[in-house]
């Protein structure tokens, strides 16, 4: 279970850990918590799993590359070897499985736009279905905000 | 470097960060150590990425399924698309969606120009927040749908080869 510091820091750190020589110091003053402890409840939510990740969040796009969210409409008893055909690839960021005849999902990431483009070929020609590409045309707000 | 610029250097430094900071005490020494220049160096080219926005935040990225926030809706809206500029800002400001895109049609099979991510502890909490939205846009929507994520098939975040 998450306790009230666990989810202070859940919440209050999706942002703002400081670039200086001691940043969990740092952090862990603001939260009210000693250094070691900060770093081990880290540790602690990334091993459970409640933590994805914890550091630098890139911005792909920022980096003259780009993302490119991606739908295919698999029949439900070829799910499972698609999905893991598709997720092979290492630009595959994420892959959620939805329910709706486009029912999966997924986000292709890499530096470069070219390679995006050959990856949706590639994607294509393996697993014979249309791969229907969704790339951003405007970016209305991106940023989670959970609150644990 | 390019424009919005990363050299070889920031490079490694992305590489060596993509899949998080060292739990150590001085993250950005181990980090330095590693790619034989100064930790000044290090954080001087964080802060610039951040700056430029290359990094989008420092931080926990909570999984959200295991924090209980099982209901996710990925909402999408047919709507004119001479209005959705100014629909989708609307939307983007709701504090119950994290993502809000214009993204192209697929016609006929998918008619859908809007899509706003939805989160919940339940489905029926994501429901209600859906209708908030139908509301919202009025007759400026002609048809909307909701996709429930059944299951993470993968998620790892961006990674760039080494």
């Amino acid at each position: 279970m998450l306790d009230r510091l666990d989810r202070q820091i859940i919440n209050e750190l999706q942002g703002g850990f400081p670039l200086s020589e001691r940043p969990y110091a740092e952090a862990a003053a603001r939260l009210g918590l000693e250094e070691q402890d900060l770093i081990d409840r880290i540790g602690r939510l990334l091993d459970q799993g409640r933590l994805s990740r914890f550091g630098p969040m890139y911005n792909a796009e920022k980096m003259g590359g780009a993302f490119c969210l991606c739908a295919v409409k698999v029949p439900q008893q070829d799910v499972e070897r698609i999905a893991a055909c598709i997720n092979s690839y290492a630009e595959v960021a994420h892959n959620y499985e939805r329910q709706h005849s486009f029912n999966i999902w997924f986000v292709l990431a890499s530096d470069t736009t070219e390679r995006i483009e050959q990856v949706i070929r590639d994607i294509e020609s393996e697993i014979a279905l249309t791969v229907f590409a969704f790339p951003k045309l405007e970016e209305f707000f991106i940023g989670l905000r959970v609150n644990a | 470097m390019t424009d919005n610029g990363i050299d070889p250097i920031d490079r490694k430094l992305i590489i060596a960060t993509q899949s998080g900071l060292p739990l150590t005490s001085r993250p950005y020494d181990q980090l330095a150590g590693g790619l034989g220049i100064e930790t000044a160096e290090v954080l001087r080219r964080l802060k610039r990425m951040l700056d430029q926005g290359i990094i989008r935040r420092i931080g926990v990225v909570p999984n959200h399924y295991a924090l209980g926030l099982n209901a996710n809706g990925m909402s999408v809206w047919d709507v004119n698309d001479r209005e959705v500029s100014r629909l989708g800002t609307l939307v983007g400001e709701l504090d119950f969606v994290s993502h809000c895109y214009h993204r192209p049609r697929h016609l006929p099979e998918w008619p859908f120009n809007l899509f706003a991510m939805v989160h919940g502890r339940r489905r029926d909490e994501v429901e209600e927040k859906i209708a908030s939205i139908v509301h919202l846009l009025g007759p400026a929507c002609r048809a909307h749908d909701v996709l429930y994520s059944i299951r993470i098939l993968k998620k790892t975040g961006l990674r760039l080869a080494a």
